[in-house]
């Protein structure tokens, strides 16, 4: 094999091919048709594999168990019977019971509605804090988009309980309204639904900002020129121009508030009510509380299912859009 | 390249003392903080004009353009179209229509609601526009094409819907900035006579930037040559071509040579010209009126130098050289000849013949001439 042809004039790897071990790797990698590019594809595909589609499988594999008090606390699905039978069995259960008890259902509506409403608020937020980022003076961005990412730099957990702090009956917010004579009864804010808004607002605001900079920045100017020379009033510009070539980052954006906001387990938890219904929760609630994993894999499993469906819309709309090269 | 323009129009308003500007640039100067990208210009343009403002890049001719459709604010000096002052009248209420470099047609529309999307800003019966656009379309030859995203079009077929979305709003003025910069050659030169021809079915008055000499001359009625923020020369591409008033003109225009030399005599009907680059008395048929003894520039185009082996008879404007090079082009030659002073001169010769029995080639001891009338006195 002409060790010149293959490798070049590139002398890390004709040092490594002085070795051995790296011939052997390359002889075997060869046999089997993998090729420098392959593997390169290969390395996310096996990621994927190992950390998601591995514990997927215990996970499914629990949803299908029975519930038992023992160590683990749930039935094996393969038995040994009379020695020559192999019994397989599957319990599905725990899906019908998800079905059958309305808790399940209100909690995955309610987490869907909250999601859904903190996404919307998100939005309506974030677009006008994106767009103002983007048309700043570029020395101004990179401050502004550092602005937008320091609170990563504190802990999560920290951040939503400095909003108890704040919104907690004799908090900052009912203090100085009280103190400035506005309200006599501190007004209630803590463990509602409001509060549990607040938190996952304030929380994926910047999740819902960066996809949107990023596509408000990359704007072309001159077409919002070309709108106005064309006799296009600035207001109209905005839902004629701006608006519609923003969707992939409206779209983006929300997905990855949304997603997210669907299974959030910490917010309710801190800032919501005893009533507030949320997956998250009840899953929780499952595992640790009732210990019975496979109801709570099997709720696991049915998130993962209901957020499957924006997730693959999502795709395929990036995909429409690279397609159309917008 | 053919002056499409002139072979048509007879008619030339701005020697006509009589017409009256259609868009009148007073005094405009454009800074931005401490730099002065416009600087004082003043240009009447009449109407059905096309006006090219001509320049290199960062002359500030974009700028100007700009300050036309409104997208800048001159920093002083006004500007009025049709008579109506422009000061404080947002792009959007203008009556002009600019056409971009990038064309900057919106990526989320077919080319038919691109073309459309000025008309629906005047609140036009749908019926109406629907007509305009299929009428705008069949005139730039894209009717077929009405359905289409503009990434799907060559760039030809996109700078036709350019022109088709800002020509449909039947502007007073149209500005075209770099209108042919992205198309290659061979599209650049079909494409500067069809504007030409819409221009003149149209009757709209245009005002074009560009960087490019020959786009300039061809598609013009007039020249503005800019030079970091001013306008250098203002004249018909004849004018600009045959009598630049300064050494930057000549050399931005075609290529040129020229010598330095000082004025030995200067009579109104010609002038003596005494240089060392050129070896030879210089005498050109046009006085200049500046002192005797103050430098001077004569500039003679490659094309308008006689290159022979025999000395001509003529004691001016002749001198002995060394054929340096030769760059065969098809339809002419261009000569690098070293006088004995060690100037190089371009010449250019026309290839009328396919073969020629005594051609010069490397080396050859030739002469160059030029007549009296051919070389233009610059004072600056």
């Amino acid at each position: 094999m002409g060790e010149r042809m293959m490798h070049g004039a590139d002398p890390l790897a004709r040092m490594l091919w002085r070795f051995p071990p790296y011939r052997w790797c390359v002889a075997v990698a060869r046999r089997l048709g993998l090729t420098g590019r392959t593997a390169v594809i290969a390395i996310p595909y096996l990621w994927l594999l190992l950390f998601f589609l591995v514990p997927f499988a215990f996970v499914l594999k629990i949803a299908l168990a029975e519930a038992l008090i023992a160590r683990p606390p749930y039935s094996s699905l393969i038995e040994w019977s009379e020695d020559t039978y192999l019994t397989i069995k599957l319990n599905i259960g725990n899906f019908l019971f998800l079905i059958e008890d309305d808790l399940y259902w209100k909690a995955y509506l309610n987490s869907g509605k909250i999601a859904l409403i903190s996404t919307l608020g998100c939005l309506l937020l974030g677009y006008p804090m994106a767009y103002a980022m983007a048309r700043a003076n570029p020395a101004w961005r990179n401050v502004l988009l550092m602005l937008v990412i320091l609170p990563f730099w504190t802990s999560f957990l920290l951040r939503v309980y400095a909003w108890i702090g704040i919104l907690k009956n004799n908090g900052l917010i009912n203090n100085v309204l009280m103190g400035l004579g506005i309200i006599d009864q501190p007004i209630v804010m803590m463990q509602t639904d409001f509060a549990v808004y607040v938190g996952i607002v304030y929380t994926y605001l910047p999740f819902m900002i960066l996809p949107l900079y990023a596509n408000l920045e990359r704007l072309d100017v001159t077409l919002l020129e070309a709108a106005a020379d064309l006799g296009c009033r600035p207001t109209k510009v905005f839902f004629t121009i701006t608006l519609p070539l923003s969707i992939p980052g409206i779209v983006a954006g929300c997905m990855l508030v949304f997603i997210p906001a669907v299974g959030e387990f910490v917010i309710p938890a801190l800032l919501g009510g005893p009533d507030t219904l949320m997956i998250g929760r009840v899953l929780w609630d499952e595992f640790f509380a009732n210990r019975d994993w496979p109801v709570a894999s099997a709720v696991a499993i049915a998130v993962l299912l209901l957020l499957v469906v924006p997730i693959m819309l999502f795709q395929h709309f990036q995909s429409a859009e690279a397609e159309a090269g917008v | 390249m053919a002056d499409v323009k002139r072979a048509i129009e007879n008619v030339e308003p701005w020697n006509d003392p009589q017409a009256q500007p259609y868009v009148r640039i007073e005094n405009v100067t454009k800074m931005f903080g401490e730099f002065t990208a416009v600087d004082s210009v003043s240009l009447e343009i009449y109407k059905a004009e096309v006006f090219c403002l001509l320049g290199g890049s960062g002359c500030g001719k974009s700028t100007l353009l700009r300050v036309l459709a409104g997208f800048e604010t001159p920093t002083s000096g006004r500007v009025l179209i049709d008579g109506v002052d422009m000061a404080g009248i947002a792009p959007y209420e203008r009556p002009t229509n600019m056409m971009f470099q990038s064309y900057a047609l919106f990526p989320h529309m077919t080319v038919e609601n691109n073309v459309a999307f000025g008309l629906r800003q005047e609140g036009i019966a749908a019926a109406e526009i629907s007509k305009r656009v299929g009428d705008m379309l069949d005139l730039v030859k894209l009717g077929p094409f009405a359905k289409r995203k503009p990434h799907q079009l060559s760039g030809g077929q996109r700078q036709r819907v350019a022109l088709a979305r800002s020509l449909i709003k039947q502007p007073k003025l149209m500005l075209l900035d770099e209108p042919l910069g992205a198309l290659d050659k061979k599209l650049r030169e079909e494409t500067q006579f069809e504007l030409i021809n819409i221009q003149e079915e149209l009757g709209v008055t245009f005002i074009v930037v560009t960087h490019d000499q020959e786009e300039a001359m061809t598609l013009s009625s007039r020249i503005g040559v800019m030079n970091a923020g001013e306008i250098v020369q203002t004249g018909t591409p004849n004018d600009i071509y045959e009598y630049p008033n300064s050494r930057f003109v000549a050399d931005f225009i075609g290529s040129v040579n020229v010598f330095e030399g000082r004025i030995v005599e200067d009579q109104p009907d010609h002038v003596r010209i005494e240089s060392q680059e050129a070896g030879c008395p210089l005498y050109i048929d046009h006085g200049v009126g500046v002192t005797s003894g103050s430098r001077v520039w004569v500039a003679v185009r490659p094309e308008k130098i006689e290159i022979t082996r025999d000395k001509p008879a003529q004691q001016d404007n002749c001198a002995a050289a060394v054929v340096d090079e030769i760059a065969y082009m098809g339809n002419q030659s261009i000569y690098h000849v070293l006088l004995e002073s060690g100037k190089k001169l371009r010449i250019t010769r026309p290839n009328q013949s396919r073969t020629s029995s005594d051609s010069i080639t490397w080396e050859d001891q030739v002469f160059v001439a030029w007549h009296p009338s051919s070389g233009v006195v610059l004072t600056a």
